[in-house]
């Protein structure tokens, strides 16, 4: 799951400056689990931004705001999104890059588009409501190596051939509330028996798997 | 040859400290500290943007150093350089008659005074020691041909006080097998503790530097148990200073009686006198 987390008021109004209609997306997938982009947020965001004086024209709640196709048919049946100066988008990146493509494409192409969100990190979820990043998406997963503990993710700078000097105690001395990672692989090996894969010289990443931007294409 | 590879390889017991650069262009204080260490170290380390703290670069004032006639120990982290820069930056160390080494982690942006930065990693100090060997055996991190190998000292870092210390001690180990020839460690205090890494290092083939890091009070003793990871303060040695008329005088002292009982069995010393260089002449004539 992709987190989010609101912009302050401050930041949207001074974004859409100058706008009169503001239509706003919703993504009923990730934002609406983090709580920044469901059902909810969009009805408080409508009160709000009526509140400090824009003409709110409507809402849409897609399933997945980063889904084009679905994108594509809101800006075909509702008509209210084209007709108003700037269209609000409570998802993260992804989905207001698809809003941002479909106003052009389908609108006339002078629509601001604005993000309500800033888009954090790809999470393992603990329970609802606890998110801690699960997955750097790095291109190259070393997690057959690292007893399923990433070592691109879990430490701050990134180590792949132990931990930093920086080990207190087995904690980590950039997030303090952390156990290091490498001390956590160190564990889980020993105790796997599988030590003689940390004592191996891992070899520097290849970050030309993470050149941007990328895409598949499934044939 | 260095001086430091040449004192080390002999069997002599080797003294180094550490000098940090100033933040902006005048040099004069870094000079002054050069010429008053000049013939009382075998080799200067000079920091590279210790604790993240942005300063004149270590490659630079290594520069210096050497023109003031004091062999650099230049000090090398990943965070801020990738490994184009890395190797670049190696071979012009080399180009300009730096011969020793020291590769590190480096201290995480979010410690230091730009902490919106990026911090790089590009490398990490067990490829970065490999790197430094790639290009002293005369080749780049890709297998193309150098046209002149460097001959660097290859050095590494050492914290022999990490709680948990195996996983420390595996990192060590592979520093040693990327290449590292000789180890200046974490600051030490427990004695007892530091011989019984240094013995269990032997064998293992380098030369391993003990880190002495001077107390000027014991407020700074209680500050560095508090907040300096692998850095324990023995109590005794906080119970001293606090006693003491002058605990400047007295960190000296106990600087100095740790270097006295290195000599014994140790490699060598490397004094970390942060700010107060003008008592590493002090702490070496007491030793």
């Amino acid at each position: 799951m992709i987190i989010t987390k609101k912009k302050t008021i401050e930041d949207i109004t001074a974004s859409l400056e100058g706008k009169k209609s503001v239509y706003l997306f919703g993504c009923n997938s990730c934002a609406e689990q983090c709580k920044t982009g469901g059902a909810e947020e969009l009805k408080s965001m409508t009160e709000t931004l009526t509140d400090k004086g824009f003409k709110v024209t409507g809402s849409s709640l897609v399933d997945e705001t980063c889904y084009t196709q679905l994108v594509k048919r809101e800006f075909r049946k509702v008509d209210a999104v084209k007709k108003s100066d700037a269209v609000l988008v409570l998802s993260c990146g992804a989905g207001v890059k698809c809003v941002a493509d479909e106003a052009e494409d389908i609108g006339d192409g002078t629509q601001t588009i604005v993000p309500a969100l800033d888009s954090m990190f790809l999470s393992s979820v603990e329970r609802v409501g606890r998110f801690f990043e699960g997955c750097s998406l790095c291109g190259e997963c070393v997690l057959d190596k690292t007893a399923g503990i990433c070592p691109h993710t879990d430490c701050p700078k990134g180590l792949l051939n132990g931990p930093c000097g920086g080990v207190d105690e087995g904690k980590c001395e950039v997030m303090l509330d952390n156990d290091c990672a490498w001390v956590r692989i160190y564990t889980r090996l020993k105790a796997q028996g599988r030590l003689e894969l940390m004592e191996e010289i891992a070899s520097p990443k290849d970050y030309s798997t993470t050149t941007r931007p990328r895409n598949v294409l499934l044939r | 040859m260095s001086k430091l590879r040449e004192t080390l390889e002999a069997g002599k017991f080797a003294v180094t400290a550490e000098i940090c650069p100033p933040r902006g262009t005048d040099v004069a204080d870094f000079i002054e500290k050069a010429r008053l260490l000049k013939d009382k170290l075998v080799a200067a380390n000079v920091t590279d943007n210790q604790r993240a703290v942005m300063r004149l670069s270590s490659f630079a004032a290594s520069v210096l150093l050497l023109k003031e006639g004091v062999e650099p120990v230049f000090q090398m982290t990943c965070r801020d350089r990738n490994r184009i820069a890395i190797q670049s930056d190696l071979i012009g160390a080399s180009v300009l008659g730096i011969e020793n080494v020291l590769a590190l982690t480096g201290d995480h942006v979010s410690f230091g005074d730009h902490r919106e930065a990026k911090p790089v990693f590009d490398l990490d100090a067990v490829q970065l020691t490999a790197t430094i060997k790639t290009l002293n055996d005369g080749h780049n991190l890709k297998g193309k041909e150098l046209r002149g190998a460097t001959n660097f000292f290859i050095g590494a870092v050492v914290a022999p006080g990490t709680i948990p210390f195996e996983p420390e001690w595996i990192r060590f180990k592979k520093k040693i097998s990327a290449g590292a020839r000789f180890f200046q460690t974490q600051a030490v205090y427990d004695m007892d503790g530091f011989k019984r890494f240094f013995e269990r290092a032997e064998g293992l083939d380098v030369k391993i530097l003990a880190g002495i890091l001077l107390l000027k009070s014991a407020k700074m003793a209680e500050y560095l148990n508090k907040n300096v990871p692998g850095v324990d303060v023995p109590q005794s040695l906080i119970d001293e200073l606090t006693a003491a008329p002058d605990q400047l005088e007295k960190g000296i002292e106990i600087a100095a009686r740790q270097v006295k009982a290195l000599r014994g069995y140790c490699h060598g010393a490397h004094i970390m006198a942060i700010s107060q260089e003008a008592s590493v002449p002090k702490i070496l004539e007491l030793s």
